[in-house]
């Protein structure tokens, strides 16, 4: 691959110094993942705890970000608070458009600032700013202030913690721009750690294409099959809240603490009855334009004599699925009611709403009474859920110091882990497909249901007999997902960005590559970040799965012990294969 | 006929994809920077916000064109301007002349950013919230 010049700003916000470092020897990773995943090995410290203030985090954008249809994400890594490990998050909306904008394929921050800081980055410098007077305010409070007294109004980007970033909650999230966020992992407790409050981007930067032919072919010839084909027409229409139903009548909805593949009220909540009865608009990150952020609106009678309010919530499978099935809510007012309580407090939803799930049967169960939790909590009931989450982040007792370290620290402490739905220590997403779903998130890079679609894999393989392709799946997916990741394509164009058409993007701005290349590529990531779970504590020999998965029929039947820990097996030699495999290659 | 001139009546059905500032950029400047775009598309104040198109409204007798002294700016038939690039020799004065603040001065090249009503954008717009259509009359 021809090498292109990759552009480095690092970000010591202990000394309040910035240096820009040329990294041409980091171009064969192409960037996103490949470029993070470097970064973030040259300077963590497994020796150091998570939220160390010597931990760096790294975010980076790609060669084809914003200038390819669809190619709109930003890759950020850091050490987990949540699990101790790798942690690895994406985010779009209008970020890696602003990076580019600004000159950077990536920024690396580490050190701690003296006291509660946001850095403005400009294509000119990067300025240490005070953020004392925004310390304490919710996502909203703070992106309407950095609005108003920043520059580049319109195209920049404003990354930014809650209250619960702050207060250092292991899954806290660092929210983009209102409608996307760093979700999983607790990025935003990293943050909190670091006293950064807030990174604004923005930069006007000029970029001439090098061969216009070639540049405009490719390009057109990707947009007509993004906007003209079916292929992403799910993903705009009802959008991944689609799900919703369609898991539902196959029971794969995790519903009340996974006692159910099946929600009774699923027809009230689904994607269809949000889209006829709150959507009001749909957005795209920059560079998209397929569309797919779905932004429902709440309106809230909050006093007598017809007092009302309004809010533009934006919502998604994976939201419906945490602040409603899985607590079994059962009106669309309440799911948006539960959405926004995270939102503005900073905490990733899917994270909040599995450990909210545990707290409601551990209370059920005696585990925790009412004193404790300060309020009462039952399925259904967002009053005593919205109590427990401002808990979480303001904690006045030691459980919910507990709790604020997720599901699987709370529930180690204080029993129930048959039931707190975690996999290695990170909780579920939406799907009870059958095995490869919990074996993919379990073994995955960042335990996402995205790292390698074990949900589909189970959905391709209903007899799940062929135990020993349904690991190949899982594991050839991650590597060709690695791919995609450093080029910080949204996975939601999976379809539209096959081998041929990667190759073609690339070579159209003169990176020179072939498919056999970028499989390699995808080998080499898959095995450095293999290397570096492990020395960061993750260790497939002591994975645990919680009984609940047993107990309730998934989408494909009964999850069956033995399967599982057989598919772990396979997966342990396979994936060690495949590490002394490129060792010897 | 008459010339066509670029519209977004419907900014309300934006989805802030940029798809138009990006078709724009590449065709008329060969850039892959939205800001060297003749259209900018951009919320009135965060992402909760309206978006706005700041374009091009194709005037008749353009003050733009008028303010040009070196004849790079020309009045179109049907409204709106040609652009003369290499008669144009940087001064900004049509950009002190657009009466609402569209026309935009690219400090890289030394130029205005004109908008020749070309309807690139019209044809990467996704939604088809901009058109080109003939002015009412």
């Amino acid at each position: 691959m021809t090498a292109t010049n990759i552009k480095v700003l690092d970000i010591n916000l202990s000394e309040e110094k910035i240096e820009i470092q040329h990294r041409e020897d980091l171009a064969p990773l192409l960037g996103g993942i490949g470029l993070a995943s470097k970064l973030f090995a040259e300077k963590v410290n497994p020796e150091l705890d998570p939220l160390a203030e010597e931990q760096p985090v790294v975010l980076a954008n790609g060669p084809l970000s914003t200038i390819f249809p669809v190619v709109t994400k930003v890759v950020s890594v850091f050490r987990s608070p949540l699990t101790g490990e790798w942690g690895e998050s994406y985010a779009g909306m209008r970020l890696a458009l602003a990076m580019r904008l600004a000159g950077y394929q990536a920024i690396v921050i580490h050190g701690k600032a003296k006291r509660p800081t946001y850095l403005a980055i400009g294509p000119h410098g990067v300025q240490f700013k005070n953020a004392s007077a925004l310390w304490g305010l919710t996502v909203g409070e703070t992106g309407t202030i950095l609005r108003r007294i920043l520059p580049g109004s319109g195209h920049r980007s404003t990354i930014r913690i809650g209250p619960a970033g702050e207060k250092c909650v292991s899954f806290a999230n660092v929210n983009v721009d209102t409608y996307r966020h760093f979700g999983r992992l607790g990025m935003g407790a990293v943050f909190g750690a670091k006293n950064l409050k807030a990174v604004v981007i923005y930069g006007d930067k000029d970029e001439p294409v090098a061969d216009i032919k070639a540049y405009n072919k490719v390009y057109k010839d990707i947009y007509q099959r993004v906007v003209s084909t079916d292929i992403m027409e799910k993903y705009h229409g009802v959008g991944t809240a689609i799900n919703v139903n369609a898991l539902n009548n196959l029971g794969g909805l995790p519903t009340k603490n996974l006692q159910s593949g099946k929600f009774d009220s699923a027809n009230e909540i689904s994607g269809e009855a949000f889209a006829e009865h709150c959507l009001i608009r749909k957005m795209a990150c920059s560079g998209c334009p397929v569309g797919c952020i779905h932004i429902g609106l709440r309106r809230r009678e909050f006093g007598p004599g017809y007092e009302y309010e309004s809010k533009s919530i934006s919502y998604d499978h994976e939201l419906i699925f945490a602040m409603g099935s899985y607590l079994g809510i059962s009106s669309r007012d309440k799911v948006l009611d539960l959405i926004d309580a995270v939102e503005e407090l900073g905490l990733d939803a899917m994270t909040a709403g599995v450990a909210l799930g545990w707290v409601t049967e551990a209370y059920k169960n005696g585990i925790v009474d009412e004193v404790t939790l300060g309020t009462k909590v039952q399925f259904d009931d967002t009053k005593g859920y919205i109590e427990v989450l401002k808990n979480i982040v303001y904690p006045q007792n030691s459980f919910y110091t507990e709790l604020a370290k997720g599901t699987a620290a709370v529930a180690e402490k204080y029993g129930g882990k048959e039931y707190a739905l975690t996999l290695a220590k990170t909780e579920i997403a939406g799907y009870h497909t059958g095995h490869a779903n919990i074996l993919g998130q379990t073994v995955g890079a960042r335990h996402s249901h995205l790292d390698n679609a074990g949900y589909s894999v189970d959905q391709k393989n209903k007899d799940q007999k062929d135990l020993e392709k349904m690991v190949e799946s899982i594991i050839e997916e991650e590597k060709w997902r690695n791919v995609l990741n450093c080029l910080c394509i949204c996975l939601f164009a999976r379809g539209i960005y096959d081998h041929q058409t990667v190759v073609s993007a690339l070579n159209s701005i003169g990176i020179e590559t072939n498919e056999e290349e970028l499989n390699t590529l995808g080998e080499e990531i898959f095995k450095l970040k293999q290397q570096m779970r492990s020395k960061l504590g993750y260790n497939l020999g002591q994975l645990e799965f919680p009984k609940r998965f047993y107990e309730t029929p998934s989408l494909t039947g009964k999850i069956n012990e033995e399967t599982l820990n057989k598919m772990l097996e396979i997966y342990k030699s396979r994936s060690q294969e495949s590490e002394s495999g490129s060792q010897n290659g | 006929m008459t010339a066509k001139i670029l519209q977004a009546k419907d900014m309300a059905k934006c989805i802030g994809c940029y798809s138009c500032m990006m078709a724009c950029a590449r065709t008329t400047r060969r850039s892959l920077s939205p800001t060297k775009a003749a259209l900018q598309i951009r919320t009135a104040g965060g992402l909760q916000s309206k978006l706005i198109a700041d374009i091009c409204r194709g005037c008749i007798d353009a003050p733009c064109a008028e303010a040009c002294r070196c004849g790079a700016l020309l009045p179109r038939e049907g409204g709106g301007v040609r652009f003369i690039t290499h008669k144009c020799l940087g001064c900004g004065d049509c950009v002190e002349a657009c009466i609402i603040g569209v026309l935009e001065f690219d400090y890289d090249n030394q130029k205005p950013l004109v908008c020749v009503q070309c309807g690139t954008c019209v044809r990467f717009c996704p939604h088809q919230v901009l058109t080109m259509e003939e002015r009412l009359v």
